[in-house]
């Protein structure tokens, strides 16, 4: 590991029947990618609770992925689209609780599909590597940075919470 | 009390230990918390690498095991398998995968150990909250559904029936026979389609074991492996079944004629009252009510006043039946592609473009012309007929799956049309797929016999004239690639073979029976080189061209295969259902009903009397996404429960160190 | 139903009727066009294939200066090339960033600049199908087309590609036909109907070009076609104007008269044809439309042509030869 180049970690859960089998493709078909990235089994996408992602980010994460089957093609037939649901409810969380948008990734990925998933594995390295350290505490500090996180939100979503300078 | 941990680290030959250093990761592993055991093994999947972990099971006294291997889903079983043989409940095994996900994936060997080291640390932490499970067993019904009375439908019954199980059969359309009862020949053989498929057709009919329920439907379908619940509905023929004598007097005293677009797929008539052909099993008519004077004006009743065993009951109405079933094959079969979607051919627009499948009732000789193969008028002869290839197959634009059967049955047809009559026929194709036995051969034979070839896509079949000779033909518009030249060449009849599709409804029965469709409509099966007839729901099988296009020897092969496999499960007569289960905590549980919904296999219902929510172990497929939604965290999730991964989270990121200095403690392991 | 309206050059000159028919006829059903001010010509076919940044230049100036019609965000093209090559420029600069950079440059010069993606250029065609309506035109007909049989002609660039033409079928489209039922007409089921025209080909090689024309018109006249309707100015440029050379390139007597769509939905409304330019097409129409009782009022008669073995001398124009 490089003293001058940030190391994220990523954490992903992969959900057992498509985008387990997309990573263990990626592995036979010998794609490479970088090892920032440490994997979670899970049966299915909808297993991912909100409290695993925040666990993770509180433990030393930079940046979690959720990954599982195509919308339509859920081993369990519609479950991955509660997943899709409780991705959105949990993104729109982290960006008002001030985190950087891109720490949390929802991918999907067919077991067909190994070079997807490989490609969007180093695609999230990179991103996260950009955005550095996740610096939690340090964005809430006294010195502005409540308001800035308030200014990350969605226009509408500041306006609601009318916060005075 | 804490737990004994093994660790095994495979080297996998040189695929783990090239990249990753495995000595130095079973010495990390060993100083663990809770490891007393850690070694390095070239092949753990060996008999000797079993034993190694058996051995250290016996005598070192190990509770949990891990091993860091390949992907589970390959040697998941093989490992547990040896656990149980050597007294440890399978269960308390976790693998994690260095092959697959760290060694063959990473560049780095210093980054690859890194990497490892954090996977086993999860790993670690994981099992020793794993809890011990027993599957189970489940007595399999020895009562089978069949959905779809199709040749592979009825090929699955007839192994069945044959092999002494009960066997019921579900057939939309009022009588059995699928497609391949539209057809008049079949390629290669060229044998008489109806001829080589009413004689089993009749043995369904006449067989002991079979019930068939025909003109009828699955309404609903519940419960489990060895275990469903099936709900049928028969519709009303308008005819009682005991009393008709299959005489056929009330069919030809209707009046009223319909354009048949099922049977003489839009090319003949039939009647109000009708069997679709005369071959029909059962021999019992349907009233068609939409087109039946009866039920709009409330008059004639020729069918009544003519029978002669006062069969006919117009108030007849529709009956359900409730069925307990172990096994389901779906065989629903396909729908043919509308080949007015591709408007170039002018199909629907120039009279003389024909269908593949109005071409075969043409060639049929109980169709709408007796056999006769004649023009849009009933009367002439055609002179010259174009088949144009791959309409609705290998097309980006509609469908871009070859339908697997259009090849052989164009060959098909131009032997009938040089057998019946005197016109040229003409091939235009992209390639000529015939890959089974004697398929080849037949198409040699049609070269000989004199059939056309043109390798070239159709760009447009049209009625516009540009030369004289060209007046009063259609002219088929194409690039010759073998010539390297534009050709229009004139044609009296033109037949598009029009490709294979899903059921339109494909999706909806597939989501009634709790099995999915892939992203082109087919079902999905559970393997596509491994296992083409399961499905991922146990206990559901699919057969036929529903699972993709294909032949008839193979639909009858899948629907026997889907026989054979619950021949088996018969036989044995218990089916083990996996522990991996959700369970609801009724004390924890505030009857909120926020699970209830989430679960597609209606495994979770609520109990009013006690105001829970309960699930059915047996229902339960294990996905977990009731557990990740309860607010109250009352469900657990057997063997994926929150403790575990939160434990293989924090093992994951062992090496973490937070912004705000610190590092994460280490697990605490339940007393 | 405010748009900017371009023109084209065509529509100043030779389908000079296309340009007064519509006008006519926009106002009647509600729609007001502002004309793009000091428009260009759009560049046609060929320049795209000479000099990529010259030829869109040439094309997004008519952009620019179409944005300069404030608060008017679509502009109307009733000529198909017109059309096409607008809309075309529109997204190709939008997706390709070092072209649009070199014709933002050659546009500032001229003091003008163009946003990809501002302004939604529209056909003709598809503006009276989709904003004013089957419904609106069906209510202003007032003089059905009843047994005229139509063939709706629409020419190969406004279905191609399918990135503009609104979801028609680029092998068999309908709106032209749905019009032109709505105005009474028995509407012919025109196997040409999106078949080329052969563009600029009587120039390149007249064997080609006639041929492609004929193919057009013998397609009409197999299905007693009494009138081509044409949504584009090169469509009835070939169809009309060429018609009589294509007869004796072919020894054939066609005659079916090509008018342009709103010619005759002008006709359906009641107005004069004289208004709506009818009779100053070369194939006349006088015969198909007496057919249904509308008179057109006969060219006046040029000069009659001088006989060969006419020895007589000219009248006297000015002063016997003063200058």
């Amino acid at each position: 590991m490089s003293d001058e180049r940030f190391e994220p970690k990523i954490i992903a859960f992969l959900c057992n029947w498509c985008s387990y089998r997309a990573a263990d493709l990626a592995g036979t078909a010998r794609m490479k990618y970088q090892p920032n990235i440490r994997t979670i089994r899970v049966m299915c996408s909808g297993r991912v609770d909100p409290s695993f992602v925040l666990k993770a980010f509180s433990l030393g994460a930079d940046g979690v992925m959720i990954a599982g089957c195509h919308p339509g093609e859920c081993h369990y037939l519609e479950q991955n689209y509660k997943a899709m649901r409780r991705y959105e409810m949990l993104r729109h969380t982290l960006l008002a609780m001030g985190m950087e948008d891109h720490r949390l990734r929802l991918q999907w990925a067919s077991a067909a599909e190994g070079n997807v998933l490989s490609a969007a594995i180093n695609e999230m390295i990179e991103q996260v590597r950009a955005l550095g350290p996740l610096n939690w505490p340090g964005l809430w500090s006294e010195n502005g940075g409540h308001q800035a996180a308030i200014e990350r939100l969605p226009h509408e979503h500041a306006e609601a919470l009318e916060v005075s300078a | 009390m804490s737990e004994k941990v093994g660790v095994y680290i495979c080297h996998c030959g040189s695929n783990i230990a090239g990249t990753v250093d495995v000595v130095e990761l079973a010495k990390f592993a060993g100083e663990l918390p809770g490891v007393t055991v850690s070694r390095e093994y070239k092949f753990m999947c060996s008999s000797l690498g079993q034993e190694l972990v058996a051995e250290d099971i016996q005598k070192q006294g190990l509770t949990r095991v891990v091993v860091g291997a390949c992907s589970p889903h390959l040697h998941e079983k093989t490992f547990r398998r040896a656990c149980a043989m050597a007294g440890l409940n399978p269960y308390l095994m976790q693998m994690v995968s260095l092959r697959e996900q760290v060694s063959w994936v990473t560049e780095d060997k210093a980054l690859a150990l890194d990497k490892a080291k954090a996977m086993i640390s999860g790993g670690v932490r994981r099992v020793q909250l794993q809890e011990e499970l027993e599957p189970t067993p489940v007595p399999v019904n020895p009562n089978t559904l069949v959905v779809g009375g199709g040749v592979a439908g009825i090929q699955a019954a007839l192994e069945l029936a044959d092999a002494g199980y009960p066997v019921f059969m579900v057939e939309r359309e009022p009588s059995i026979g699928g497609h391949m009862a539209q057809f008049d020949k079949t390629f290669p053989t060229l044998d008489c389609s109806a001829c080589i498929l009413t004689p089993k057709m009749s043995d369904v009919g006449t067989h002991d074991k079979i019930t068939l329920l025909s003109y009828a439907e699955v309404e609903e379908v519940t419960g489990f492996v060895g275990n469903f619940h099936v709900r049928i509905r028969k519709r009303a023929r308008g005819v009682d079944e005991k009393d008709c004598t299959g005489c056929g007097i009330c069919i030809e005293k209707c009046p009223r004629k319909v354009v048949d677009e099922v049977f003489e797929a839009g090319m003949g008539y039939r009647k109000a009252i009708y069997r679709p052909f005369p071959q029909a099993v059962p021999k019992f008519p349907v009233i068609d009510r939409a087109n039946c004077t009866f039920y709009e004006r409330g008059t004639c009743k020729a069918c009544e006043k003519f029978c002669p065993t006062n069969a006919i009951r117009f108030d007849q109405e529709d009956s359900f039946l409730d069925l307990d079933i172990g096994n389901i094959i779906l065989a629903t079969g396909w729908d043919l592609f509308d080949a007015r979607r591709l408007s170039q051919f002018g199909y629907g627009r120039l009279a003389n473009v024909f269908t593949n499948l109005e071409f075969e009732r043409l060639c049929n000789a109980a169709g709408p012309t007796d056999g006769k193969i004649v023009l849009r008028d009933g009367v002439t002869e055609p002179k010259s007929i174009a088949l144009v290839h791959c309409v609705g197959s290998r097309d980006k634009t509609t469908n871009p799956q070859c339908s697997a059967v259009c090849c052989m049955a164009a060959l098909k047809f131009g032997h009938l049309v040089m057998e019946k009559t005197q016109a040229e026929v003409t091939s235009f194709y992209i390639d000529i797929r015939a890959p089974h036995k004697n398929y080849e051969e037949f198409y040699d034979r049609l070269q000989d016999e004199g059939m056309h070839f043109v390798r070239g896509r159709v760009a447009e079949v049209t009625d516009a004239a540009r030369r004289p000779e060209e007046e009063g033909k259609l002219i088929v518009q194409v690039e010759d690639t073998l010539v390297g030249k534009q050709r229009r060449l004139p044609f009296d009849m033109v037949v598009l073979m029009s490709g294979l599709q899903p059921r339109a409804d494909a999706r909806e029965v597939g989501l009634r029976f709790g099995i999915s469709c892939s992203m082109d409509g087919w079902f999905t099966e559970r393997h596509p080189k491994l296992d083409p007839v399961a499905t991922m729901t146990d206990g559901i099988f699919i057969a036929g061209v529903c699972q993709g296009p294909k032949d008839i020897p193979d639909s009858v092969a899948q629907g026997a295969a889907a026989a054979s496999r619950i021949q088996g499960m018969i036989a044995r007569g218990t089916v083990m259902i996996e522990p991996v289960v959700a369970t609801i905590h009724e004390e924890n549980c505030s009857g909120c009903r926020i699970c209830n919904n989430l679960c597609p296999f209606n495994a979770i219902e609520f109990l009013a009397e006690k105001s829970v929510s309960y699930i059915n172990a047996a229902l339960c497929k294990g996905c977990g996404t009731c557990v990740a939604a309860c607010p109250a965290q009352a469900i657990s999730g057997a063997h994926f429960n929150n403790q575990q991964i939160n434990a293989e989270i924090e093992g994951l990121l062992y090496d973490a160190v937070r912004g705000n200095g610190g590092a994460p403690k280490p697990v605490a392991v339940p007393a | 139903m405010k748009y900017s309206y371009f023109p084209g050059c065509s529509l100043e000159k030779n389908a000079a009727s296309y340009d007064v028919s519509t006008r006519a006829v926009a106002s009647r059903l509600g729609m007001q066009f502002t004309e793009v001010e000091d428009w260009n010509c759009c560049g046609a076919t060929e320049y795209v294939s000479l000099n990529l940044t010259a030829a869109y230049s040439l094309i997004a100036r008519n952009l620019a200066q179409a944005t300069k019609n404030t608060g008017l965000d679509q502009v109307v093209a009733p000529c198909s090339a017109c059309y096409l090559n607008l809309r075309k420029a529109d997204k190709v600069l939008g997706q390709d960033a070092r072209l649009a950079d070199r014709v933002g440059k050659a546009l500032a010069a001229g003091g003008l600049s163009y946003k990809p993606g501002s302004l939604h250029v529209r056909h003709l065609l598809d503006v009276l199908y989709q904003d004013v309506g089957l419904e609106a035109l069906t209510a202003a007909v007032t003089k059905p087309l009843t047994g005229l049989r139509v063939a709706p002609y629409f020419g190969c660039m406004i279905v191609r590609p399918s990135f503009h033409n609104g979801g028609e079928d680029p092998e068999y489209p309908t709106s032209l036909d749905k019009i032109l039922k709505a105005l009474g007409a028995e509407v012919v089921d025109y196997p040409m109907k999106a078949h080329c025209c052969g563009g600029h080909m009587t120039q390149i090689s007249e064997d080609t070009g006639f041929e492609m024309i004929r193919r057009l018109i013998k397609g009409a006249d197999d299905y007693q076609t009494d009138v081509i309707a044409t949504i584009c100015p090169m469509c009835q440029l070939n169809l009309d104007g060429f018609q009589g050379a294509m007869n004796r390139h072919f020894s054939t007597n066609y005659h079916i008269p090509v008018l342009y769509f709103t010619q005759l939905i002008g006709l359906a409304m009641g107005m004069a044809p004289k208004d709506m330019g009818i009779g100053d097409e070369i194939v006349s129409a006088a015969k198909a439309l007496a057919k249904i009782g509308t008179a057109v009022e006969p060219e006046p008669a040029g000069p009659a042509r001088r006989k060969k073995d006419d020895k007589s001398l000219p009248m006297p124009s000015r002063g016997g030869g003063v200058a």
